[in-house]
């Protein structure tokens, strides 16, 4: 099947507004979309290395975000450090396993997943890889629904913080681990947005534009 | 310059020609799958109507508590703010800020944006700071995250309903409408606000030509 897309015809999509616009000659001067002004690009800007930059960002921080305690419990009887994992453990143990696999989804494998799915994306599409462009097309645009879905368990802490305080007999309280597995999310979030998806399908010869 | 009955695709740059869809019909990209548009959907009036019902719903949301949790005749009951306060208190003040952010400001933006958009636009009038609206509308979208702090309540009932007496309030199923509510604005297909911008200005040049 052959597809005409829109560097061959010539033409450039707005990102902004998806107003459709004749694209200027080689060389000429970078336009603004006459609709809503926002400057007009072939591909993102700089796709491949601001995505490369907030993906080994978010790398790096998943490490203490599974490491340290994203929150402590304190009761009477004992004092209790709580990583991610721990908290998917004491689900597990108290019977909600329904529960249990959803934080674990949620705060583990998806994070993780998104990673790894967004190494593979970039590697190939900078190899101009023709292996299964279909599937990582939607492997793309997956990585990019499931963004905003591994905040569940900041949102948990932050309510059990608030509700659980009950002075000396039962508190929790915000573990710095939080803060890095937060910092994970937003990071992973902005690699995905980031990187091009047009890049997938882009043929080696027209990498010499910008 | 413009070719509007073309439609490129994001995602994989293939050029397709516009087509009218039937009802609830979506427009796919031959070459890679995403969707490209979809049949109509709900008209202005209906958008203005679920934002100013999610707004009511939000002011709801946020004044009643959530869950109230009892623990030997002491009662701790919370509201969004009460979360966002205590997890600022206890010493992660960014997780405090990015919890704002996704669960109170953004969601509260978007919903005066596309109201006050919405309801220019439908009296005939073109909004003040109608670009600028569009595009933190555009940029706002991802980061909105009112559903997942829905589920994330859920998760935290069952967490700790084991350690106390636990009891919804109204807060929460205010939430849950909300989830709702914002799931449907999000899915506005920004283009038809462009198109009737775009109407408006038209009939508005042409009336201060004939004036
Ligand atoms: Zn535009
Ligand atoms: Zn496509």
């Amino acid at each position: 099947m052959k597809v005409r897309t829109a560097t061959a015809m010539g033409l450039l999509p707005c990102e902004a507004c998806g107003l459709v616009c004749r694209a200027p000659p080689p060389g000429a001067p970078a336009l603004c979309c006459p609709r809503c002004e926002a400057p007009l690009h072939r591909r993102k800007p700089d796709s491949y290395r601001r995505s490369w930059a907030f993906l080994l960002a978010s790398m790096l921080l998943y490490i203490p975000a599974n490491a340290l305690p994203i929150m402590q419990t304190s009761t009477l009887v004992y004092d209790e450090n709580n990583t991610i994992l721990g908290g998917v453990r004491v689900l597990w143990v108290g019977g909600s396993w329904d529960l249990a696999i959803i934080v674990f989804v949620a705060s583990i494998c998806v994070p993780l997943l998104k990673m790894v799915a967004l190494t593979v994306l970039l590697l190939s599409a900078r190899r101009h890889s023709k292996w299964r462009q279909v599937e990582r097309a939607r492997l793309y645009r997956l990585v990019e629904f499931v963004g905003q879905w591994s905040m569940l368990d900041v949102f948990v802490v932050a309510l059990l913080v608030a509700l659980v305080n009950f002075q000396s007999v039962a508190e929790v309280r915000a573990g710095p681990g939080l803060i890095a597995f937060g910092a994970v999310v937003v990071l992973t979030m902005l690699a995905s947005m980031s990187f091009d998806p047009r890049l997938i399908w882009d043929e080696p010869e027209r990498q010499d534009s910008p | 310059m413009r070719a509007s009955s073309l439609v490129v695709c994001e995602h994989c740059d293939a050029v397709h020609e516009r087509r009218r869809l039937a009802p609830r019909e979506r427009a796919l990209c031959v070459r890679c799958g995403a969707e490209l548009y979809r049949a109509g959907g709900v008209d202005l009036y209906t958008m203005l109507a679920l934002t100013l019902a999610s707004l009511i719903v939000f002011v709801i949301a946020n004044v009643y508590p959530i869950i109230t949790l009892e623990l030997q005749g002491v009662a701790n009951r919370s509201t969004l703010w009460g979360a966002i306060h205590a997890t600022w208190e206890t010493g992660v003040g960014p997780v405090a800020v990015l919890a704002a952010l996704t669960v109170f400001f953004f969601p509260l933006a978007q919903i005066l944006m596309f109201g006050y958009v919405l309801f220019e636009l439908l009296r005939g009038r073109a909004p003040r700071g109608f670009v600028d609206i569009m595009h933190a509308l555009r940029l706002m979208r991802p980061w909105s995250m009112v559903e997942v702090f829905m589920l994330g309540t859920l998760v935290s009932v069952v967490k700790i309903a084991g350690l106390a007496q636990v009891t919804p309030e109204i807060g929460i199923f205010a939430f849950g409408v909300l989830t709702i509510l914002l799931t449907t604005i999000n899915s506005f297909d920004l283009r038809l606000l462009w198109d009737a911008h775009e109407r408006v200005a038209a009939d508005g040049a042409a009336a201060g030509l004939v004036a």
